[in-house]
């Protein structure tokens, strides 16, 4: 007699080889609970080699996954069920599961094959030795049972292998009580009709996976998670990149320019120019060119020429880029640089995530060269973080850093996403007249310092511009002392006045003044969002600000930090932010750094707050 | 978009009547090559050899008959670099070695624009060498003028990737032990489509070539042997100055035979592939034994770019000058613009909402 208990947030992992499908298992479940109402947070952990030898530790390949029926964040602390296709993915993930979680394993992928691949000493087994005492240990004989059901299938057992991540999503869609309907439809759309025999097979899996969970008597509990109470409105889930790729395409439809995108292939910022390039039909160009330096000087190239260059990239491209973008510092052209950050330095890491790239973003290129930096706090926010990215570039003419990273780049969120009609334009003017008697002055500033964007093909305003010091208004090159010092400043002015034409700085949850403020950027808002609404439900007393404006920061950043007794700012990193915020406002702020290519825990998060609080 | 449409000009020179050119006729633009002097002093050395392309490039302009509105000049970092401030036309002075990248981004999304790359052998082959082959291979409409001086002016006097082994520069007191690139074979082996040489001090032969690098659809690589009178003096008199030049210097023209020397005393022959000089005036060789030029022939030129001995060898064959190659293959803009016309045609214009809505959506009341 199977009983059913209900739920209010759960959190699964699957894990398994790189073959094993687990990304598109972990994507299957997040989207049928994504039709059922769930509120979720998604987050895929890659192997950084592409198939890593099968069975080894450094192939395992996983997907988390956090739904429920409340508010949700994050992907998760941890999880409390652990799916293993086999040995190497459970040492790999074990430490990932709560203490008296679930453990679901496909018993095949521990013979003695896969115990020795995952390194686990002769003559123990995990699933007999009694270590996983303090777990409920659920045994399948996934890859068996897959092998027989589909024995009459017609398909080779490699085939039938590939389908034994349907059999565990079939198995789990049982256990919480979800439809199998939409995934079959997945399958029937993904399988053209002469694989036929594999969508026949998969759907097979899928609902044999179903059938053990209600016939087999070892499984006394099912449970339910109900939708959540969330916003009314048309939804999708979204993950980061995509985000940033959509929201390149609004941005250039918002102001009437041709996108244009200069890209070199890097992880994990690729997935940009994948999505881009499928949209040639909203006339985007996407240019893979032969490095990173290429990938921005045509992106440099295509703003001269009166379209929206972007240029997509991580911290390393990045750094090689920071010659150009200095160009375009100097040119006073509209330039979206978009860094999505991984581990450093050098290679590092490159699937893992980091915030580390901050003051590569404000201070990293020679000489006095102040770009607008900007960045997204969540998958879905990175769309219209992009948008203002752009809208600021192409506003003040300049080049704006958006940066994003690995874990909201790849992590997915449902979106209430907003009508295209919604979005404001962003003012493009170029200049077709002289604009000074009779003269034309490339060089001349408006209110905002913006100089007027003259593009080739305008008869009468000819001009040469480069990277050789301008003097003021005419742009003609000129190394005069007075003059030199006059645009240095008059270029970090133009930066410093974008403050005049951004939001004020918000406090995201709790009071506008007190004992302690968290003060994050990017990626670290759900952590601290989660940590600090528990908090302030269990009657602490603490605040949550959030920094999208990083260079220059909102007008009133300075004076919320002064309402605080004490500052918090976690990072992941060895501590930016921190640095940038004491110099401009001498704050003994307190650094909280993490540095393993994860993410912070709302655990840890919420130890550390408690800590500053002296409790 | 709006884009600023050209206005058609009406012919115009500086002293009000049309321009009027060697062959009689005007050339519609309207322009002379006072048109192209832009307002800034040129700031090379005096007797620098890019004075010469500055003033050959000024006076084909008019000719090629576009609306100075319509042209750009890129260029990276260097002596040669500098050019795009001398000619009134739009311009980017870039950073070091990116000129062509920068006038791929240009060119890539407006194909209407006439772009000139000027480069130098450093910025070029060096720094960026990358991007030379990469657009060499991509094909874009754009024109690179390589200023080789086999030398780093700018940076006052080192040895360049072009620079013949032995070299004494400033950074190889004991001479350069590196090989030196041979820019015709590298651009032939990028699978360029126009492929030319010339020379500072033959203003009619670049004038000429000039005009076919235009004219030709796709880039065309021209290399200028241009004379750095500072840190190089005479590195190319060999092919440059009476004594020498008609027994060093081989002038190719289209279907026409392979002679030079002192009254065209000379030829070469073609015995299978081994190229050979044979003497024209002993009656053991006539001018139809000779090894026609044919620019559109791919391993003729290939034999042609390895014309490139030193001079100073017993038995060594002339220095080419003139178009190696030349071959029509699909422009890279051309390619982007008819896909994102087919892909519009196939899908129809993009719709922002079915964009941002994706394709699964839910809905939450």
């Amino acid at each position: 007699m199977t009983t059913t208990e209900v739920l209010k947030e759960v959190v699964i992992r699957f894990a398994g080889d790189s073959g094993d499908g687990m990304q598109l298992t972990g994507n299957q479940f997040t989207n049928t609970s994504a039709l059922m109402g769930n509120d979720l947070g998604t987050f895929p952990d890659f192997p950084a080699e592409i198939r890593a030898p099968q069975g080894t530790l450094a192939g395992v390949s996983g997907f988390q996954l956090h739904f429920g029926s409340v508010e949700i964040f994050t992907p998760g602390d941890i999880c409390d069920v652990l799916v293993s296709m086999n040995a190497a993915a459970l040492k790999v993930n074990l430490r990932h599961l709560k203490k008296g979680g679930t453990i679901i394993v496909n018993t095949d992928g521990f013979d003695a094959k896969n115990l020795k691949l995952a390194q686990i000493p002769e003559n123990q087994n995990p699933l007999e030795d009694g270590s996983l005492s303090d777990f409920r240990l659920y045994k399948i004989n996934v890859t068996k049972i897959t092998r027989e059901c589909l024995a009459d299938s017609g398909l080779s057992t490699r085939d039938i292998d590939r389908s034994k991540n349907m059999f565990v999503l079939g198995f789990l869609y049982w256990m919480y009580n979800r439809p199998m309907e939409n995934t079959i439809d997945y399958i029937q759309k993904k399988f053209s009709s002469k694989d036929k025999a594999l969508a026949d097979a998969n759907i097979k899996a899928l609902k044999s996976g179903w059938n053990y969970g209600e016939t087999t008597e070892t499984f006394t509990t099912r449970y339910e998670v109900h939708a959540a109470n969330i916003e009314p409105g048309i939804y999708r889930n979204i993950m980061g990149n995509e985000a940033t790729a959509i929201g390149l395409i609004t941005a250039a439809k918002k102001a009437g320019l041709r996108l244009f995108l200069g890209s070199y292939p890097i992880t994990p910022a690729s997935d940009i120019l994948h999505e881009l390039s499928k949209h040639k039909n909203f006339d985007v160009i996407t240019y893979q060119a032969e490095d990173e330096i290429a990938a921005i000087c045509s992106a440099i190239g295509a703003s001269f020429a009166g379209n929206l260059g972007v240029t997509t990239s991580s911290g390393p491209g990045v750094a090689l880029k920071s010659e150009a973008i200095g160009l375009g510092v100097m040119l006073e052209i509209p330039l979206v640089i978009c860094n999505v950050q991984r581990g450093g330095p050098s290679t590092g890491l490159p699937t893992k995530t980091e915030q580390a790239d901050l003051l590569q973003a404000v201070y990293g290129r020679n000489g006095e060269c102040p770009v607008a930096v900007i960045a997204a706090n969540s998958p879905s926010d990175c769309f219209s973080t992009v948008i203002e990215a752009c809208r600021i570039s192409i506003e003040h003419m300049t080049p704006v850093m958006f940066l994003s990273d690995g874990y909201i780049a790849n992590g997915a969120e449902p979106w209430k996403f907003p009508s295209s009609s919604k979005i404001p334009d962003i003012k493009v003017k170029f200049t077709t007249e002289k604009n000074k008697d009779d003269k034309f002055l490339p060089y001349l500033r408006d209110e905002k310092l913006s100089r007027p964007w003259t593009i080739p093909g305008t008869p009468g305003l000819e001009h040469r511009i480069g990277g050789l010091e301008k003097q003021h208004e005419t742009g003609n090159v000129n190394y005069e002392p007075e003059n030199h010092e006059f645009m240095v400043k008059l270029r970090q002015e133009k930066i410093d006045r974008i403050a005049d034409y951004v939001p004020l700085q918000k406090i995201e949850s709790g009071k506008e003044k007190g004992k302690l403020l968290v003060l994050g950027w990017g990626s670290t808002y759900g952590t601290i969002k989660t940590a600090v609404k528990e908090l302030i439900n269990d009657g602490i007393e603490v605040s949550h600000a959030h920094i999208r404006y990083l260079n220059p920061f909102p007008k009133n950043l300075g004076e919320i930090l002064y309402n605080f007794e004490k500052v918090l700012i976690p990072e992941i990193n060895n501590g930016q932010l921190i640095k940038i915020i004491r110099d401009k406002f001498l704050v003994p702020a307190k650094g909280f750094n993490k540095i393993q290519g994860l993410p912070f825990t709302v655990t840890e998060m919420k130890e550390k707050i408690m800590v500053e609080i002296g409790k | 978009m709006e884009i600023a449409q050209p206005i058609l000009r009406k012919p115009m020179a500086t002293n009000g009547t049309p321009a009027i050119y060697p062959n009689g006729s005007t050339n519609g633009s309207g322009y002379t090559s006072k048109d192209f002097t832009s307002d800034q002093d040129v700031r090379w050395c005096p007797g620098c050899g890019d004075y010469s392309i500055l003033k050959q490039v000024q006076t084909i302009m008019p000719e090629i008959g576009i609306k100075k509105e319509n042209i750009v000049f890129v260029a990276g970092i260097g002596c040669s670099s500098r050019f795009p401030y001398y000619m009134d036309c739009y311009g980017v002075h870039g950073i070091h070695g990116r000129a062509t990248a920068i006038a791929s981004g240009i060119k890539a999304t407006r194909p209407e624009l006439s772009v000139w790359v000027v480069t130098g052998d450093g910025d070029g082959l060096s720094i960026g060498g990358n991007h030379t082959i990469h657009l060499l291979r991509r094909n874009l409409d754009i024109n690179v003028l390589l200023f080789n001086n086999e030398i780093y002016g700018l940076t006052k006097g080192q040895y360049s990737p072009t620079s013949p082994v032995g070299k004494i520069a400033k950074s190889t007191p004991y001479g350069s032990v590196d090989h030196p690139f041979n820019p015709i074979a590298l651009a032939l082996g990028a699978e360029g489509t126009f492929v030319a040489r010339s020379l500072d001090r033959d203003p009619k032969h670049l004038k000429e070539i000039l005009k076919r690098a235009h004219q030709h659809k796709g880039t065309s690589f021209t290399e200028i042997y241009q004379n750095c009178n500072i840190f190089n003096d005479g590195a190319f008199f060999t092919y440059t100055e009476k004594e020498s030049k008609p027994e060093e210097a081989l002038f190719v023209e289209q279907g026409k035979p392979l002679v030079f020397g002192k009254n065209q005393s000379k030829g070469i022959k073609l015995d299978g592939f081994k190229p050979t000089i044979v003497d024209l005036t002993n009656g053991a060789n006539s001018v139809n034994d000779l090894w026609v030029h044919d620019e559109h022939d791919t391993v003729k030129a290939n034999i042609l770019a390895r014309f490139f001995d030193d001079p100073q060898l017993e038995g060594h064959l002339p220095r080419p000058f003139g178009i190696f190659y030349s071959y029509n293959r699909k422009c890279y803009e051309d390619s982007l613009m008819e896909q994102i016309t087919s892909i519009k045609s196939q899908k129809g214009e993009g719709d922002l909402d079915k964009l941002i809505a994706g394709k699964q959506t839910w809905e939450i009341k």
